[in-house]
C-alpha cells in the first residue's frame, strides 16, 4: 500500500488525537447586526443589484421590454440591440469579460464578489435584515431559538417565513419576466392563466431563493460554490485580505477601559468575540486567513466600533496583506504592490477584451447572410449559351424594422444575379431567397472560381454583409 | 423489444445495475458511520510528497441524504422507465414513441393552418401570399436537390419555372406527380431509326419541326422514320403527349441536352427518368401547398 500511494503516516503521538465523523450536524449561525464603511458599501450594492434586477424587466423600450430574452423565438432582447443566436460570440465575450472581472478584482482585492455583489450573499443579507427587524438580532434571535413554542415564538417565525417566501416568489416571478414579457406575466398571474414552465420556474427559482438565503446560507458558499474554491487560487502574498494583526493584537485578553494594557503585558484585542459574532461564516477571523471567509469585512465594521469604544486605534482587523504584516509596509507601499505582474497582465487582457467587444458591437450590423451553394447540379447552361449557378441567400434582418435589399456579385467579369432585388424583409425575419448567377463563360477559365456575394440596404449602402462563394464554370 | 441476442444477457445488466446502485448505497453509509482521527492541528496524519497534509473537513450531513436521494431517484427511474436490461418500465416510454408524439403534436399545431389551404382552390392558394412562403420552404427541403432552389431544375431535371410540362401543368397534375410520381422512359431507338446517318436525319426534322436551323436534304430524309418511329409518342407534329409524358420537341426545351450529340444519344440510347412518390411521407395538406407553389411558379 505505501508503495501504491506515497503516503506516510507522522505519528501523532501527541496525544490529542480526536475521533471526527466525515460528515457533521450543521450549527446554526446567528451572525450579529453591524455598522460601519463596508457595512454601508454592502447595502449601496445590494440596492444597487436588486433594483436593477427587480426593475429592469419593467422597463419599455419601442414598444417592447427593454430587456426580453424570448427564448422561443429565439431573439434577445437589450435596449435597442436584437440578438440572435448567431451573435453569440458576444456572450462569450460577456463571459470572459466576467471571468477576468472576477480574477483581477480576486487579485487585488480578494473575494470582493462573494462578500459584496454575489447573490447568495446579496439575498442573504436581505433575507436577515427582514430576520432581525421579525426575530430581533443575534441575542434575541438565540433564546427565540432556544426556548419552547409560544405564541410569540409561532408568530414571529410565521411571519419571518411568510416574509421570506413572498420575496423568493418575487424574486422567482421578475425572473420569469426576463423571459416572458413580466406585464404579460402579470396578465397571466392576476388571471391565473401561467403556463406550464412558467408558473415552474416561478416556483423553482424561489423555492431556491428561499431554500439559499433562508436555509443554506454559508453552506453554499462553503460546501458548493466552485467560485469560491478556485478563487483562493488566486491569491498571492500580495493580495488584499481580510486579516488580524497578530502581532499588534496579541496577547489577547479582557482590562478595563482606562488599564495600561501594554503594562499588563496584553496586546490591543480585548477579546470581545465580537468579530466571531458578526461573521456570516461562523469563522474566527484571528486563526488566519481561512477558505470559508467570504470577504465581507463585517469583523473589520465590527472591531472598528470596538477599538472606538476603547480609544484605541482603529484597524486591528483591517484589509491588508501577507506580505504587508509579514514586512510591516507602509499603506502607499502596500498599493504600489498592487500593480504587480500578475494584475498588469488580468488589467491589458480585460481592456483589450472590453474595446474589442465594444468595438464589434458598435460595427455590428444588423443584416446577416448564409449563402448555400446548390450542390446537386454544379451548374447549367441557358439556351442562349450563358451559365448558371445557383444558391440560396438566407437572409436574416436583425433591426426590428423592414428593410430591402439588392443583391450584387463579384469576383468575376459580367456576374449577373437574378433576382437581383430589391428583396423587402419583415423586421425582424428571416427569408430564403433562390438566386441564379449567369455569366457569359466566354473567356473564362473551366472550373471553380471564387466569387463574392454583396447584399446591402437599397437606402442605406452602410447596411451591408459580404459573402464568399464559389462559382463553377464548365 | 429487446435488442439482445439472448435473454441471458438482459439479465446480466440488470443484475450489474441493481448491484452497482446496491453498492453504492453500502459505500455511503459504511463511509458514513467510519471516523478518523485528527490531531491538535486538525490534520488526519497522511500526508503527500512531503508537505500536503491530509485535513478532514467534515460535509454538512444533508448532504449525505443527497446521495441517498439519487439512489430512490434511480430506483424509481428504473420502475417507470427502460433501463433495467429489456425491461419497458412502467411508463413504457420509447424514443420511437417519444418521435410518433412530437409528430402528433406538429400535426396538431400545423393540421389547422393546412386545412385552412386544403379547403381552398389551388389557384387560389398559389395566389397567397402566405401560402407562397410556406410552399417555398416545403420546396427548399423536399424538391431542391434535384429541381434547384430556384426550380429551373438542371440537365435530367425537369425545371418548373418554364411553362413546359411533360405531364401537363394544370394543379391535378401536378398533384399527380408529386404524389405519386413519374417513371419517364425513352427506349432506345438506335436499332428502329437506323445508323447513325438516320439518327441524324431524323434530328435535322425534328429541328424543323421546332424552328431551329437544319439542314434540309437531311430533314426530308428523316421524316419518314419519324413520323414511323417517333410521332406514336411525340405525335406527328412533334408536339409531344402529357398523357404519357412525352415531351413537347418543339419548343427548344431539351431536358437531356440541346448539343447534337446530347440529342443524338437521346435517340439511339433513350433516356429514363424518374420523380419519386411522396404520398408516403408528404400528407394531403403539404401536398397541396406544394402543388400551388410548383403551380405558381410558372405564372
Amino acid at each position: 500500500m505505501a508503495r501504491a500511494a506515497p503516503l506516510k503516516v507522522i505519528d501523532a503521538a501527541g496525544g490529542n488525537d480526536v475521533e471526527e465523523s466525515l460528515y457533521e450536524v450543521r450549527k446554526k449561525i446567528y451572525p450579529r447586526a453591524v455598522q460601519g464603511w463596508f457595512a454601508r458599501w454592502r447595502i449601496a450594492l445590494v440596492a444597487a443589484t436588486q433594483l436593477l434586477f427587480y426593475g429592469l424587466p419593467w422597463l419599455t423600450w419601442n414598444a417592447r421590454p427593454a430587456v426580453l430574452f424570448d427564448l422561443g423565438a429565439r431573439k434577445f432582447y437589450i435596449f435597442n440591440i436584437v440578438f440572435w443566436p448567431q451573435d453569440f460570440i458576444f456572450l462569450t465575450g460577456l463571459l470572459v469579460i466576467s471571468a477576468l472581472s472576477l480574477f483581477l478584482f480576486t487579485a487585488v482585492g480578494g473575494r470582493l464578489f462573494c462578500g459584496y455583489a454575489c447573490p447568495q450573499t446579496v439575498y442573504t443579507e436581505i433575507f436577515m435584515w427582514i430576520e432581525r427587524k421579525v426575530e430581533g438580532d443575534r441575542a434575541q434571535r438565540m433564546k427565540l431559538d432556544g426556548g419552547s413554542l409560544s405564541a410569540n415564538k409561532a408568530v414571529r417565525k410565521a411571519l419571518k417565513h411568510a416574509l421570506w417566501i413572498a420575496i423568493g416568489l418575487w424574486t422567482g416571478f421578475t425572473f420569469v419576466g426576463y423571459f416572458t414579457p413580466i406585464k404579460t406575466l402579470a396578465t397571466e398571474l392576476a388571471t391565473w392563466t401561467l403556463g406550464p414552465w412558467e408558473t415552474f420556474w416561478i416556483l423553482f427559482y424561489g423555492f431556491a431563493t428561499y431554500g439559499n438565503a433562508g436555509w443554506m446560507r454559508e453552506q453554499v458558499c462553503k460546501y458548493m460554490c466552485p467560485y469560491a474554491r478556485f478563487q483562493s487560487a488566486m491569491f498571492d502574498p500580495d493580495t488584499l485580505i481580510i486579516t488580524y494583526d497578530a502581532q499588534r493584537g496579541e496577547p489577547r485578553g479582557s482590562r478595563g477601559k482606562s488599564a495600561d494594557y501594554k503594562a499588563k503585558g496584553l496586546g490591543a484585542c480585548v477579546d470581545c468575540g465580537i468579530c466571531v459574532q458578526v461573521c456570516p461564516t461562523g469563522i474566527d477571523i484571528r486563526r488566519g486567513l481561512q477558505y470559508e471567509c467570504i470577504g465581507c469585512a463585517a469583523c473589520v465594521d465590527g472591531c472598528n466600533q470596538v477599538m472606538d469604544k476603547m480609544g484605541y486605534a482603529r484597524g486591528l482587523i483591517r484589509y491588508s496583506t501577507e506580505n504587508a504584516i509579514k514586512r510591516g509596509l507602509t499603506p502607499p507601499q502596500l498599493i504600489k504592490r498592487i500593480f504587480r505582474p500578475r494584475v498588469l497582465v488580468y488589467m491589458t487582457l480585460l481592456s483589450i477584451i472590453v474595446c474589442t467587444l465594444l468595438a464589434t458591437l458598435y460595427l455590428r450590423s444588423p443584416l446577416k447572410v448564409d449563402v448555400i451553394r446548390d450542390r446537386a447540379a454544379l451548374m447549367r447552361e441557358t439556351r442562349d449559351g450563358k451559365v448558371e449557378n445557383i444558391y440560396r441567400l438566407q437572409i436574416m434582418n436583425t433591426d426590428e424594422r423592414m428593410h430591402s435589399y439588392v443583391i450584387k456579385a463579384s469576383g468575376l467579369q459580367g456576374l449577373q444575379v437574378v433576382p437581383a432585388g430589391p428583396v423587402a424583409i419583415a423586421g425582424a425575419t428571416t427569408q430564403s431567397i433562390a438566386v441564379t448567377v449567369q455569366i457569359d463563360p466566354a473567356g473564362i477559365k473551366p472550373g471553380s472560381h471564387n466569387i463574392m456575394f454583396h447584399i446591402e440596404d437599397k437606402e442605406q449602402p452602410s447596411v451591408r454583409a459580404d459573402e464568399k462563394s464559389r462559382f463553377f464554370v464548365k | 423489444m429487446s435488442d439482445f441476442t439472448h435473454d441471458a444477457w438482459s439479465i446480466y445488466i440488470a443484475v450489474i445495475t441493481i448491484v452497482s446502485i446496491a453498492a453504492c448505497l453500502v459505500l455511503l453509509f459504511g463511509f458514513a458511520s467510519r471516523r478518523v482521527s485528527t490531531n491538535d492541528v486538525g490534520t488526519t496524519g497522511h500526508v503527500w510528497d512531503e508537505d500536503i497534509a491530509e485535513r478532514n473537513n467534515p460535509l454538512p450531513s444533508w448532504w449525505m441524504w443527497l446521495f441517498v436521494v439519487t439512489v430512490i431517484f434511480s430506483v424509481v427511474y428504473l420502475v417507470l422507465y427502460p433501463g433495467l436490461g429489456s425491461f419497458a418500465g412502467q411508463y413504457g416510454w420509447s424514443s420511437a414513441g417519444q418521435y410518433k408524439d412530437e409528430q402528433a403534436q406538429a400535426a396538431a399545431a400545423y393540421g389547422p393552418i393546412l386545412d385552412k389551404f386544403l379547403k381552398q382552390d389551388v389557384k387560389a392558394v398559389a395566389a397567397n401570399p402566405e401560402a407562397r412562403q410556406m410552399g417555398q420552404r416545403l420546396f427548399l427541403t423536399y424538391c431542391a436537390q434535384c429541381h434547384g432552389s430556384d426550380a429551373g431544375g438542371s440537365r435530367g431535371f425537369p425545371s418548373l419555372k418554364d411553362r413546359d410540362w411533360l405531364y401537363g401543368g394544370e394543379p391535378d397534375a401536378i398533384r399527380a406527380s408529386i404524389m405519386e410520381g413519374r417513371n419517364g422512359m425513352m427506349p432506345p431507338m438506335g436499332a428502329a431509326v437506323g445508323g447513325d446517318e438516320d439518327v441524324r436525319d431524323v434530328m435535322h426534322y425534328v429541328f424543323r419541326l421546332g424552328g431551329r436551323s437544319f439542314d434540309g436534304i437531311r430533314a426530308t430524309r428523316g421524316k419518314a422514320k419519324f413520323d414511323t418511329v417517333c410521332a406514336a409518342c411525340h405525335t406527328e407534329k412533334g408536339t409531344g403527349n402529357a398523357q404519357i409524358g412525352a415531351p413537347n420537341l418543339v419548343d427548344d426545351i431539351w431536358l437531356h441536352g440541346a448539343s447534337d450529340v446530347a440529342i443524338m444519344e437521346s435517340i439511339t440510347k433513350g433516356r429514363k427518368g424518374a420523380m419519386p412518390a411522396h404520398k408516403g411521407f408528404l400528407d394531403e395538406g403539404k401536398v397541396h401547398l406544394l402543388t400551388a407553389y410548383v403551380y405558381g411558379l410558372s405564372k
